[in-house]
């Protein structure tokens, strides 16, 4: 075996991304306490130079290496690229908040960038342990960054609870790829689709797999009822951290399930279709119905994760071309906004202060005019009002519904949403109808000035043409 | 020919837009200036219209000007229909509007003594009150134009609209807004009416034109719809009689009458052109447009009539009793539009028109005429409080004198070639309920006098009552004023005599009146007509000439002779008492619709209000539907209970749940 053969030119930014990954580590340990803010930027040089080698590598086919292990096509080039921006945001907002709260240290970008890997891993995985390694390296990074602020008890509850929880999913994964592998013969997708789609009286056994494989997907994405962890986690843990995991490992999660569910066992698509109806309306409805009840902002957003879960599930199982790219579409918009979202939080945190309840909310337009407008940006994009991308994600996704005629579905996901409307709406009730309790203006770094309104104008621009990120989203797909 | 139709309309629209939208840049003597001048503008090309139609013999126009749009063969269009009937009422319509604007320069002189001071709608008012005015005769001109309904019901509306802005033109006094917005219900009712009768057309002849819908007027007869279970309906009764529903609001018949009186307080300009002398008469108009189709219809005639027979006999009583000059004048204006009614209802279409052009000059003469008297009285418009302004006001006095002979049928003056013919033709008339009608018109001949000249004297003879500071200042009007009258004058007396031949017995209208030989009943009268003099003698000898001046006859008695007969009358028979109090409560039409359907239509709105709206639609639909979801919210917010073993567990029984479904129940 030569190394020609193995085409590691594909894996360029993971190698990068990895290596780099070992320097900030390193660099980390023998800077003084002062220089700090070199691990930061050399953490987001790593970021900015894997970008440009996912850029300089683009590919409008499917590429595969290491022997079948790793796949590099549009899909996984997309979603690369917009895990690593959304990622390099992260990392400005966090910077004053981890300040703050003395918990500026390198470790959290280390562990940042070993989970971007992961996803990256995961994206291009074409292979079940490949994935599976992917997503145990993203996992187990997120598990200690929620556990990073170690003085709060609650960051310590929830990153307990995420990894007990997280080790339940990953063995049901595990179970499932097992007993995929025995009744297939091969880890590799391609294979393995092939074997499924020739099942005979194997069938029953794989679908056995397949409600496995689908827990632990649903448990990663956090759609009810494997949604247990996801308020408790987005509560418990650093906004910095919290941020993070609401937006980038989405993405992921996507092309998991892309990579599973669609190349792995496409010719279960009828029994998959349905366990992600139910999956899907039950997300929808607990979501934005418990989001109601919320005075905890982050933890309101966690539920309204769910409700957009089941809206991304929505797109997936109609099992078109149209559904798989409004469902793709979705999850990056949906990243973006939630991004803008815990963005704004972590602005006005202050050290002491998380500013995660509703109450804090209060005349935000009277202390910062434009952060509030960016919020109800947000907050209509998340809601789905026009001309926000929200909107035409909602749009997307209903009508790849309506076309394979599940309009009843489309209805109940309308129905639902109405709901959920009222939980944004408050907000931004809150930061224009009420008076502020605290009257001090909003202050915060001139990065973080520029990189937040780009986040919530991109909302408004995407909103007012879609057609862009839309047509991208398709052609991945055909 | 096209281009000077069309002229006509927008002259007066360009006036009412430049002096509408610039009103403050123009300033007032601008507005006035480019409102007469637009109007003036369609005047002259009225007359030449005139001239082409009548004396020069042109052929009847009926083209398409513009095509809005088409719909599965139905076709949205503006286009002018015009002919003799046409340019009659043109003529009429913009030559009173001239008067008119001319008139309002004195009027309106000193406008801002009606509204408070630091008042936004009262800066410019006089600027755009000459825009509604000149916009009036633009919707005016394009109502009586119309080749086909959809035109037809753009002026209807239009002049409505225009009629609701003048009642309230002064929107500070409290009955000036009641009064506009009963104008505005009223007519309402009225065009709900007007509209189904268009639908139905539509529906049974799939057009919208004219012509079409004429030439299908006889096979309309024949055909039948049922509306209520079982009845069967002749189509074009049911047509007929819609469309006359629109009429009565318009032209104010009873039922629908109870806005005319109190429009009058609007500015007393509007009073003369709109509620007198041209809107009003739309219904008038409608209706002999539309002769093809009543022609086919004795049901619908006979309603006509019936309506008109009311009308015309017990509005004149209300008059009697009414001591508002301008009121005095508006139930006569009601009682005359009865007349025309029960003429169309006697197949009288050309009777019909005649009476409204006379009326229309007599009539705006007699309100111009009250608005003089009202100038000069610095606004009391209370007659008690008048009296002797004869020597005060000569040219005022005769122009009135002239109006009021006009309009009690005086052998000679115009009204009563108009009205002698009306009272004729429905003698001769065949429609049942003619006998009924007869009697009434007869019997308003009296009442016409009776009141006309109790105006007369109260308001120019007799003791003088006003108060000492009035009578100091008491002067005849400025020209402005006083030349409208004359100019008004000339033709109350004259255009009966002129016309009377050629429009009521001769061929004037030629194919625009179609009259069935049966209905025919104005032919019986022609039969008898030998020239206008003739006529003349002959109305001298007849019961209306006796009647009418038995009318004068009691007015003088009891006003002038001894001023307190009617009050002591009243006080000493109690039959008179209450017929008195019947008539002074107008017949309590206003208490009925106030407490029947204003009072019921709010106590169904309260209604819907407080159980439709605020207990099912707020309270359980959208109050409690966010209290449940908050409430369902509440408890569901419970399962989270923060223990790990419960979140372990309902990940379990997820997994069970989809075994159970998909691997257990799904192959099976």
């Amino acid at each position: 075996m030569t190394l020609e053969a193995l085409n590691y030119a594909t894996a360029w930014p993971e190698i990068f991304l990895l290596c780099m990954a070992c320097v900030v580590l390193m660099v980390d340990v023998f800077i003084a306490e002062k220089n700090r803010n070199v691990s930061y930027l050399l953490a987001q040089l790593s970021l900015l130079g894997t970008f440009a080698l996912v850029m300089v590598g683009q590919t409008d086919e499917r590429v595969l290496s290491f022997n079948d292990m790793f796949v590099q096509d549009p899909m996984s080039d997309v979603l690369k690229q917009f895990i690593l921006g959304i990622t390099f945001a992260v990392f400005v907002y966090s910077r004053d908040y981890l300040k703050d709260r003395n918990i500026f240290k390198g470790e959290y970008y280390v562990l940042g960038l070993f989970a971007v890997s992961g996803m990256m891993l995961m994206v291009s995985a074409n292979n079940l342990l490949m994935l599976y390694l992917g997503l145990e390296l993203l996992s187990l990074c997120l598990y200690t960054m929620v556990a990073f602020h170690r003085d709060n008890g609650n960051a310590s509850e929830a990153a307990m609870k995420y990894f007990v929880l997280g080790a339940i999913a990953s063995g049901m994964l595990l179970y499932g790829m097992s007993i995929l592998y025995g009744l297939s013969g091969s880890l590799v997708l391609s294979d393995i689709a092939h074997e499924v789609a020739n099942a005979g009286d194997n069938k029953i056994g794989m679908v056995f797999a397949l409600v496995f494989i689908l827990v632990a997907l649903a448990f990663k994405l956090g759609a009810v009822p494997f949604h247990m962890w996801v308020p408790d986690v987005y509560q418990g843990s650093p906004t910095a951290v919290t941020v993070f995991i609401g937006t980038a490992p989405k993405l992921a999660g996507f092309a998991m399930i892309m990579r599973l569910l669609v190349e792995g066992m496409g010719a279960l698509q009828t029994d998959w279709q349905q366990m992600l109806i139910i999956l899907a309306v039950l997300s929808m409805a607990i979501g934005n119905i418990i989001a109601i009840s919320q005075s905890n902002i982050k933890r309101m957003l966690a539920y309204s994760t769910i409700s957009h879960v089941g809206f991304i599930l929505l797109g997936i199982l109609a099992g078109t071309a149209a559904g798989y790219s409004s469902a793709m579409f979705y999850t990056i918009s949906y990243a973006i906004m939630s991004l803008g979202g815990f963005g704004i939080i972590m602005l006005m945190a202050r050290s002491g202060f998380e500013a995660d309840q509703l109450d804090d909310f209060r005349g935000l337009n009277q202390r910062s005019p434009w952060f509030a407008f960016l919020m109800m940006i947000l907050m209509l994009s998340m809601a789905g009002v026009p001309p926000t991308v929200g909107f035409w994600a909602k749009l997307a996704v209903l009508s790849a519904v309506v076309e394979i005629d599940m309009t009843w579905l489309a209805v109940v996901a309308v129905f639902f949403s109405i709901i959920g409307i009222f939980y944004y709406l408050r907000i931004i009730k809150l930061m224009y109808f009420d008076d502020a309790v605290d009257e001090t203006p909003l202050s915060c770094g001139r990065d973080m000035q520029i990189t937040l309104s780009t986040n919530g104008l991109l909302i408004l621009g995407l909103g007012l043409y879609p057609a862009g990120l839309m047509s991208l989203c398709l052609s991945v797909f055909n | 020919m096209e281009t000077l139709y069309l002229a006509i309309p927008l002259a007066s629209l360009l006036g009412a837009i430049i002096a509408g939208f610039f009103g403050g840049q123009i300033g007032r003597k601008g507005a006035h200036t480019v409102t007469i001048l637009g109007v003036g503008t369609s005047f002259v090309l009225s007359l030449v219209a005139l001239n082409h139609h009548v004396f020069a013999g042109g052929e009847t126009y009926n083209e398409t000007v513009y095509t809005w749009m088409v719909v599965e063969g139905l076709r949205f269009e503006v286009g002018f229909l015009i002919d003799r009937l046409t340019v009659m009422m043109m003529s009429v319509v913009t030559g009173v509007s001239l008067a008119v604007h001319v008139y309002t320069i004195g009027y309106m002189a000193d406008d801002e003594h009606n509204w408070p001071k630091d008042s936004k709608a009262g800066k410019n008012s006089y600027q755009r009150f000459f825009s509604y005015i000149s916009l009036f005769t633009f919707s005016m001109l394009m109502l009586v134009m119309a080749n086909n309904f959809l035109q037809l019901f753009f002026g209807w509306e239009a002049v409505g609209l225009v009629s609701y802005l003048l009642i309230g033109f002064w929107t500070v006094r409290p009955t000036a807004v009641y009064a506009n917005m009963k104008a505005f219900l009223v007519n309402r009712v009225g065009d709900f009416g007007f509209i189904l009768g268009i639908a139905a057309i539509v529906m049974y002849t799939g057009s919208l034109d004219y012509q079409e819908v004429f030439l299908q007027g006889e096979a309309l007869s024949t055909q039948t719809m049922s509306i209520f279970m079982n009845t069967e309906w002749s189509v074009v009764s049911v047509i007929c009689i819609l469309l006359f529903v629109g009429a009565m609001g318009k032209s104010a018949q009873v039922p629908l009458h109870v806005w005319l009186p109190d429009s009058m307080e609007g500015p007393t300009p509007i009073s003369a052109l709109i509620h007198a002398a041209t809107m009003v008469t739309a219904g008038i108009f409608m209706v002999t447009r539309m002769s093809p189709l009543f022609e086919f219809s004795d049901a619908a005639l006979s309603f006509v009539m019936v309506i008109g027979a009311i009308t015309a006999f017990s509005m004149g009583l209300i008059g009697i009793v009414q001591n508002d000059i301008k009121r005095v004048v508006a139930y006569s204006t009601l009682s005359q539009l009865g007349y025309m009614t029960v003429a169309l209802g006697a197949s009288a279409y050309s009777a019909a028109v005649y009476h409204l052009m006379t009326h229309a000059f007599f009539k705006a003469l007699l309100f111009l005429a009250a608005g003089s008297v009202i100038i000069a009285m610095h606004h009391e418009q209370d007659m008690r409080k008048m009296g002797g302004l004869k020597k005060y006001m000569p040219i005022t006095y005769w122009t009135s004198l002239i109006g009021s002979l006009a309009l009690i049928g005086f052998p000679g003056f115009s009204g009563f070639f108009s009205k002698d013919s009306i009272i004729e033709a429905v003698h001769n008339s065949t429609i049942p309920g003619h006998s009924i009608a007869y009697a009434a018109v007869l019997g308003g001949v009296f009442i016409t006098a009776f009141y006309s000249f109790r105006m007369f004297f109260m308001v120019f003879h007799g003791e003088e009552r006003m108060d000492k500071h009035t009578k100091e200042h008491l002067h005849e009007t400025s020209w402005v004023v006083t030349g409208p009258l004359i100019a008004l004058a000339i033709p109350s007396v004259m255009i009966g005599a002129m016309t009377i031949s050629s429009m009521l017995f001769g061929d004037y209208f030629g194919t625009a009146v179609f009259v069935r030989e049966s209905h025919d009943a104005l032919a019986k009268v022609g039969e008898n007509f030998h020239g206008v003099w003739g006529f003349v003698e002959h109305g001298v000898f007849s019961w209306p000439f006796l009647l009418a001046m038995a009318g004068v006859l009691t007015a003088w008695i009891m006003y002038i002779k001894q001023p307190g007969m009617a009050a002591a009358m009243v006080n000493k028979y109690s039959l008179i008492r209450f017929f008195h109090k019947v008539l002074e409560n107008k017949y309590y039409a206003d208490d009925f619709n106030d407490a029947a359907f204003g009072g019921g239509s709010r106590g169904l709105g309260k209604r819907l209000w407080k159980y439709g709206d605020i207990a099912f639609i707020d309270g359980l639909l959208v109050n409690g539907s966010a209290k449940f979801v908050g409430w369902f919210s509440g408890i569901t917010r419970k399962i989270q209970t923060g223990l790990l073993y419960h979140y372990a567990f309902a990940m379990i029984i997820g997994v069970l749940l989809l075994m159970t479904f998909f691997v257990i129940f799904g192959n099976n």
